[in-house]
């Protein structure tokens, strides 16, 4: 560490973020979040959130339980819509200056182009084949070379092909827990998305499983934007470029991975990342 | 006593620990009863149907009654003998010994016909298809029905006062008594669509009585198909149609089955909705020597539960009718425990395919 922060809680120094340059090159913006207030019927579950997600980064969403962090990450593939009474307010979302929530944007295109990876993972009863190419079948692929072609791209991509290259036709529940999950970010590449998101991939598995997730996101992130909710603040700090803490439905303070940990400009984020609270 | 007082755990003789006894004891009688009550019908049919059903000497099977249509029996003397035959038989030997007699010259031979009981000879195949015609039809119909709109009221329909409504015209459904189905079905399908008694006025009675069961049954498995799956469809950019289709139906479907396992023995089982509109007391053509492919779903058909009440109640009863009454309910319960087999070999072999 080139200069002593003065300000940075001594709980925040056994957090290893060795390694990581000491600041980002501006990224361009991808996803851009203006002025978004967001409700679950009358309830207010985001206040006036503006914030500035940028290209094939990783960026974390931090943050107590009930924070908003996993509702605003759903917002950008529109996976509220399947909430009744869930609805934005005010405000809007762009992805490359599309606003996705416009009436002329189709859900299913923008889900082809933002994927998602679920807290739990939900590989389907089917086959590890058929799991990878359930995105593109619903497209109407049914050429078997390309369908082959993606299932080893994609299983390659999630680092899981030497492990399951032999058993292609087992059902994808025979795997473990950590393969699973890999498996469920191999379906979710396999149609090509440009943007990742990830709902606590790491919650359900153990050190070693979610030590191999963190480094494929490492590698994922040269080909993706990732968004990555987690509860870890060892992971975000292990793995993300930029994060982003929440707090009772706010955002509180949005900066260099680094910085939030190191040096956070908000008491209540150092409150936070120091383990004060939470 | 020393030792008594030593263990402060020793039983003590209170009145709690007496009704404790007399209730278990209650408790365990009552259930001996039901069991005494199952043992005792099935017992009954079974013994007095293997009679009819069943024969002694090869093919051990009585054929007659599996495949051949009702016929009436008579009971005569003949030759200081008393026969019993059904009507074809009857015929047949009658005509042989006249024939023998006026060739040999002698007169007349006498037959005195003691009782002829209608439908209480021959067997009851019309009624083993028209039942298996009645449940296979319906349950089609229903289970499509149903299915469908399980899968409208738990996918799609936002909650709100129409759907509960919905929920709550289904629910009593449920409880309306089968007579009422029939009444309905006869004012609806056979009155006013003008099918008359038909296949097809039979199939969409019986379909409605049990759509409360499928339906109620489809949700509750469709329910329990973990949310996962849709999201992980949905956020691969699946629409709602191909996630149900994919993803949640096929998960869905033993448990549906499961379930339709009670709507078939409801369907096959039930008397009153056909009596009015699909059933015929008898009916010697088999549903399919129609003319016309058309006509099929305009007929109607004899069926096993009619069938055994209009032998036991609709006819003179005596010592030669108690035959086919049993011999119909023992052929009646086995095909329902041969659909229901069906069923749930069909189930264990979905959740084979479709385990998670």
């Amino acid at each position: 560490m080139e200069t002593p922060v003065t300000t940075a809680p001594a709980v925040s120094r056994s957090i290893n973020i060795a390694g990581r340059a000491a600041s980002l090159p501006p990224g361009r913006t991808l996803i851009d979040i203006e002025a978004l207030d967001f409700f679950y019927g009358q309830k207010q579950a985001l206040f006036d959130i503006n914030l500035k997600l940028e290209e094939k980064r990783v960026t974390a969403f931090i943050g107590p339980s009930g924070c908003g962090k996993s509702t605003l990450l759903r917002c950008l593939n529109r996976m509220n819509d399947l909430i009744d009474g869930a609805r934005i307010q005010r405000g809007s979302i762009k992805v490359r200056d599309t606003d996705i929530h416009d009436r002329s944007v189709d859900p299913i295109e923008l889900r082809k182009r933002v994927g998602m990876v679920f807290q739990k993972s939900n590989p389907f009863p089917k086959s590890i084949y058929e799991n990878v190419t359930y995105g593109l079948r619903i497209q109407g692929i049914r050429n078997k070379t390309r369908l082959d072609e993606a299932v080893e791209k994609s299983l390659r991509g999630a680092a899981l092909w030497d492990e399951v290259k032999d058993r292609l036709h087992e059902s994808g529940l025979s795997l473990s827990g950590g393969q699973q999950q890999r498996l469920c970010i191999a379906r979710a590449i396999a149609v090509d998305p440009e943007i990742l998101l990830m709902d606590e991939p790491c919650s359900a598995l153990d050190p070693i499983a979610t030590a191999k997730i963190e480094e494929l996101i490492n590698e994922l992130k040269t080909k993706y934007t990732i968004i990555i909710v987690t509860h870890s603040m060892q992971q975000a700090a292990r793995c993300s470029d930029k994060t982003a803490f929440f707090y009772l439905g706010r955002l509180i303070e949005y900066d260099e991975t680094r910085k939030i940990f190191m040096n956070p400009s908000n008491p209540q984020t150092e409150a936070y990342v120091s383990g004060r609270f939470g | 006593m020393t030792t008594e007082r030593s263990n402060p755990f020793a039983a003590r003789k209170t009145a709690s620990r007496s009704l404790e006894r007399v209730f278990a004891w209650m408790l365990r009688l009552a259930t001996y009863l039901v069991l005494a009550c199952g043992v005792f019908v099935l017992g009954d049919i079974f013994v007095k149907g293997s009679r009819t059903v069943f024969k002694s000497e090869f093919p051990f099977v009585n054929t007659t009654f599996l495949t051949e249509a009702p016929e009436t029996l008579y009971v005569f003397d003949y030759q200081g003998q008393t026969h019993e035959m059904g009507d074809k038989a009857f015929r047949a030997f009658r005509a042989q010994e006249e024939n023998a007699a006026r060739a040999a010259g002698r007169t007349a031979p006498e037959f005195s016909v003691k009782e002829s009981i209608v439908y209480s000879s021959g067997g009851i195949f019309p009624a083993i298809v028209g039942t298996v015609l009645l449940v296979v039809g319906s349950m089609t119909i229903a289970l499509f029905l149903g299915v469908a709109s399980a899968v409208y009221l738990s996918e799609y329909a936002k909650d709100g006062p129409v759907v509960r409504l919905i929920r709550l015209a289904i629910v009593n459904l449920a409880g309306v008594p089968s007579i009422v189905f029939g009444l309905f079905g006869f004012g609806m399908f056979v009155i006013f669509f003008g099918w008359n008694v038909s296949l097809m006025a039979g199939w969409f009675t019986l379909a409605f009585m049990v759509l409360p069961v499928v339906i109620t049954a489809s949700e509750e498995s469709l329910k329990s198909v973990p949310k996962g799956f849709r999201e992980g469809s949905l956020a691969l950019g699946a629409t709602k149609w191909q996630t149900i289709r994919k993803a949640v139906l096929p998960y869905a479907l033993p448990g549906i089955l499961t379930s339709s396992v009670l709507g078939i023995a409801r369907v096959a089982g039930e008397t009153a909705p056909i009596m009015f509109t699909a059933a015929y007391v008898v009916r010697d053509k088999l549903p399919w020597e129609v003319e016309r492919l058309g006509d099929f779903f305009f007929q109607g058909v004899m069926a096993l539960p009619y069938h055994i009440y209009v032998v036991s109640s609709k006819i003179p009863q005596n010592e030669y009718t108690e035959r086919v009454q049993y011999g119909t309910a023992f052929i009646f319960l086995l095909i329902v425990a041969g659909i229901a087999t069906a069923s749930i070999l069909l189930r264990h072999h979905l959740r084979r395919r479709y385990q998670w």
